[in-house]
């Protein structure tokens, strides 16, 4: 077939090898700025079955990273919009997305169906349960993960080699590492870490090269220096994961999106006298709230400014689409500021309700 | 003995460099971080491993290498 030519030429993959492409089964987790360069290449590859899964729709701030969405994309869900994108770039593969989240009740059944891992997640509950289900499944994880300019990209569970757990036993505590979503990544970062994760994916399938397995690489675009750390097995962390298998079902997963903070409407409160509204936006974000007394406290100033914070007062915080406000009622909760609420609707919710209460 | 030690991610955003070199006349990976904790307080409250050419130690590791990195886990995606 002409479309894989330029792999069938190569002598180190061949018809034999294209063949090894078209049987793999590969899932992919998350359709992010790490999941889109991910499924182009392996899309453009030719693996046979692919699989996306994610919950969450796209937003404009992604285009800037999220390579395989465009304008029409906007507010689709990510593994739709790319199953969409995917199938125009190569029809001969069967492609299936799964627009829903990751959780302990599902994984099992749905890694079982897929040879190979790849994780594009972007929070630490996430990622393992990805690396404990590899476990648990048998499966390779081609782990890949940013921050602002820096990347990291391995191989877990690869021919009984280490697993994520091995490098870093426990996810950190909450809150403590931000996410892109939180503090910002160059664009193109994701695209050079993602497309390494491609190339590892290759790489397993075709039985060629080395495999990044027992070493994490750290990847940093402002320098452009690549440094390695060697990985080894940890045995015991590795059991106690298998061990945990038979409650594996019984757990639950608690991404920052579902934080369990209290939450509000505007038809609840619009009427109350004794509120403080507390824009937790950046400062160029729009629309600005005009008719309603507004604090303006963005998120990444929040710890810092506590004593714009009326006690009071009734809070309630708002952002443009009710998840940071979310974030930030819980960390106010954590330092034990009673009476916060995040407002369920966004921004421009709030901006069109009080401009009409402000015409009657 | 005169080590260099590698920051990345939020560490380096702390120490605000990628890296330094110093005298270090301790024994044990547990008395460099003292050390680090003591001059970089905003440490003591990130998660991170620390490697010693290029491969992972503890706390009680003795320092015998010349190159320590300390590493923290990256969420993003």
């Amino acid at each position: 077939m002409s479309r894989y030519n330029r792999h069938i030429i190569l002598s180190e993959v061949g018809q034999v090898g294209q063949d090894k492409i078209s049987n793999a089964k590969v899932l992919v987790i998350g359709a992010g700025g790490l999941g889109c360069p991910v499924l182009q290449y392996l899309t453009g590859a030719g693996i046979g079955t692919i699989g996306i899964i994610d919950f969450d729709v796209v937003e404009a701030s992604n285009l800037q990273r999220q390579v395989l969405f465009g304008t029409s994309s906007l507010a689709k869900n990510k593994a739709i919009a790319a199953k969409e994108r995917l199938e125009d770039l190569n029809d001969s593969i069967s492609i299936t997305a799964y627009p829903f989240q990751l959780n302990y009740q599902n994984a099992i059944d749905l890694f079982n169906q897929y040879d190979i891992i790849v994780d594009g997640s972007d929070n630490f509950e996430t990622r393992y349960l990805v690396n404990d289900t590899c476990i648990i499944t048998n499966k390779p994880l081609v782990f890949g993960a940013i921050y602002k300019f820096e990347g990291q990209v391995s191989v877990f569970n690869y021919k009984n080699g280490p697993s994520y757990r091995c490098l870093f036993p426990n996810p950190p505590q909450k809150g403590t590492v931000p996410n892109c979503s939180e503090i910002g990544v160059l664009g193109v970062l994701p695209g050079i870490i993602g497309s390494m994760q491609a190339n590892e994916a290759l790489k397993i399938i075709l039985g060629i090269g080395d495999v990044l397995s027992g070493s994490l690489l750290f990847y940093n675009a402002l320098t452009s220096k690549v440094s390695t750390l060697k990985v080894n097995r940890n045995e015991a962390i590795i059991q106690s994961i298998l061990e945990e298998k038979n409650n594996f079902y019984n757990k639950q997963i608690n991404i920052n999106c579902e934080i369990e903070v209290l939450e509000v409407s505007i038809d609840d409160i619009i009427s109350e006298e004794n509120i403080q509204f507390i824009d937790i936006r950046e400062s160029h974000e729009q629309p600005k709230i005009e008719n309603i007394k507004v604090s303006h406290i963005p998120l990444s100033q929040l710890e810092h400014s506590l004593s714009k914070i009326n006690s009071d007062k009734k809070k309630v915080l708002f952002c443009q689409s009710g998840v940071r406000s979310k974030r930030a009622t819980q960390i106010l909760n954590e330092l034990n500021i009673a009476n916060c609420f995040s407002l369920k609707e966004g921004a421009i919710v709030l901006n069109n309700y009080t401009k009409v209460s402000s015409n009657e | 003995m005169f080590i260099t030690i590698k920051y990345f991610g939020q560490i380096a955003e702390i120490t605000k460099q990628n890296e330094e070199s110093m005298e270090f006349s301790g024994r044990l990976v547990s008395e460099l971080l003292d050390i680090l904790y003591s001059k970089y307080d905003a440490l003591k409250s990130k998660d991170f491993q620390v490697a010693q050419n290029q491969e992972l130690v503890f706390d009680n590791t003795e320092i015998t290498g010349s190159e320590i990195a300390l590493l923290p886990p990256f969420a993003g995606g």
